[in-house]
């Protein structure tokens, strides 16, 4: 079963680089987003600095959203999630590779660009590290949680939109805890407690999501 | 053995006794009963002919078969085990050749085809298997090619290499013959009358006129369909 996941994980990384433009649309969207900003709010270097990590956070998480719909949405259309879902890995695996390869191919390059991003925007570089740390932690969170909302909105039509009524309110937690950490350090304290929350909710997603996204998608195949 | 074994050792031989049977199947899609009182049976080394009106509910059976959808009266056994029980074991030893041929544009014709041998599991000979595979359909001269370059016949001749690439007892094959020409279709001919040579199943909807010599023939047309 872990050589069928390597598999789907591996085919979804080549098909991410062969079709390249999925994943460089999240970070090009990420830098557009975060760019408006000084124009929006004008360019004084201390409310850019105050207002940084929510303006990094927020646009961190609708980029991810933004391909999210197309993770099962193709596999579903071509007649492959009926194959993969008689292959040798039950549905909650399969789920689990789609996810970690949609995090792989959209949520690094967003964390690599974070901290260009944040130097735009001012933020001190005291809080690079943690900016940095609680993306890491946090956006596995947004992949696991939107995976559960791509596999229920499967077959329904304006998919994308309910996609994100759906899924951003679950999202609300881990912001709120992303732009703690950073504020944190940002101000001179401990981002640890933050990061500590962004792991719990992680390690929750991690348990619950996988078997949600394959029960939605059983559903689906039916 | 088993049928678990089978899934877990897929180049030992098929079971030779197999019998795959349904009973009272009834079937419903959106509400509306497609068919009921339907049963069936085949044994290793026979081929069940699926031929009916459009709608009559033949790919639906088909997808009982496979087990995605579960009947809604009635019961699919496997050697008088409900397939249900062991849906893990029953994938393992079926290959599914639907409408959709799961071909993703952007990988070559091998690398797609490698992509579903090696998610069963095909094994360490899979690079022979897949060779083999695409010679018996005639795409060896296009393996390195990006699949969004396939023709309609190519793509369908691709989808039933899978059937070669790794190998399962029973072949769900719905309207294989779409598209194809007269020499991929006698391929396709060969490769069928060698899996049930071999102890095979094949369960093949088409159309009345040209099914393989001596195999069973279930006529939707003839099972009363539900009001």
């Amino acid at each position: 079963m872990l050589a069928a996941i390597g598999a789907i994980i591996g085919r979804d990384l080549r098909l991410a680089l062969r079709q390249g433009l999925d994943s460089l649309l999240a970070v090009v969207f990420f830098v557009l987003a975060c760019v408006l900003f000084p124009f929006g709010v004008g360019p004084a270097p201390e409310t850019l600095a105050r207002i940084a990590a929510g303006v990094l956070w927020v646009a961190a998480l609708l980029a991810a959203l933004l391909s999210l719909e197309r993770l099962f949405q193709a596999d579903y259309e071509d007649g492959s999630l009926d194959l993969l879902a008689l292959g040798p890995a039950p549905l909650p695996a399969i789920a689990a590779a789609k996810i970690a390869a949609h995090w792989l191919t959209t949520a690094v390059p967003l964390i690599a660009a974070a901290p260009v991003l944040a130097l735009i925007l001012n933020l001190p570089p005291a809080a690079f590290s943690s900016l940095v740390l609680a993306l890491v932690l946090g956006t596995p969170t947004l992949s696991l949680i939107g995976g559960v909302g791509a596999a229920l909105v499967l077959g329904a039509r304006r998919g994308g939109v309910l996609l994100a009524l759906l899924v951003l309110p679950l999202y609300i937690p881990v912001l709120i805890f992303g732009v703690a950490a950073v504020g944190a350090s940002q101000i001179g304290l401990a981002a640890q407690p933050h990061l500590f929350m962004l792991t719990a909710l992680l390690l929750v997603a991690l348990v619950l999501a996988p078997w949600a996204a394959g029960a939605a998608l059983r559903q689906a195949l039916d | 053995m088993t049928a678990s074994s089978l899934a877990a050792l897929p180049d030992q031989l098929p079971d030779a006794r197999a019998v795959f049977a349904g009973r009272g199947l009834a079937c419903e899609r959106g509400g509306r009963r497609v068919f009921h009182g339907l049963s069936f049976m085949v044994c290793a080394g026979e081929a069940l002919v699926l031929v009916g009106r459009n709608g009559s509910g033949k790919s639906s059976l088909l997808r009982l078969m496979a087990g995605l959808s579960r009947p809604a009266q009635g019961s699919l056994t496997w050697n008088a085990g409900d397939i249900a029980d062991d849906s893990e074991a029953h994938h393992g030893r079926l290959h599914l050749i639907g409408h959709q041929d799961a071909i993703k544009p952007a990988l070559t014709v091998k690398e797609n085809l490698g992509f579903w041998a090696r998610y069963r599991g095909a094994g360490p000979c899979a690079s022979a298997r897949i060779a083999d595979a695409l010679r018996a359909f005639a795409l060896e001269r296009l393996a390195e090619l990006p699949a969004r370059y396939l023709s309609q016949g190519q793509r369908r001749r691709l989808s039933l290499c899978r059937l070669l690439a790794s190998p399962a007892q029973l072949w769900l094959l719905d309207e294989p013959r779409a598209g194809l020409d007269r020499a991929a279709s006698a391929s396709l001919d060969a490769a069928l009358a060698h899996h049930r040579a071999a102890g095979g199943i094949a369960v093949v909807v088409l159309h009345a006129e040209d099914h393989p010599p001596e195999a069973r023939v279930l006529d939707f047309d003839a099972v009363k369909a539900g009001g």
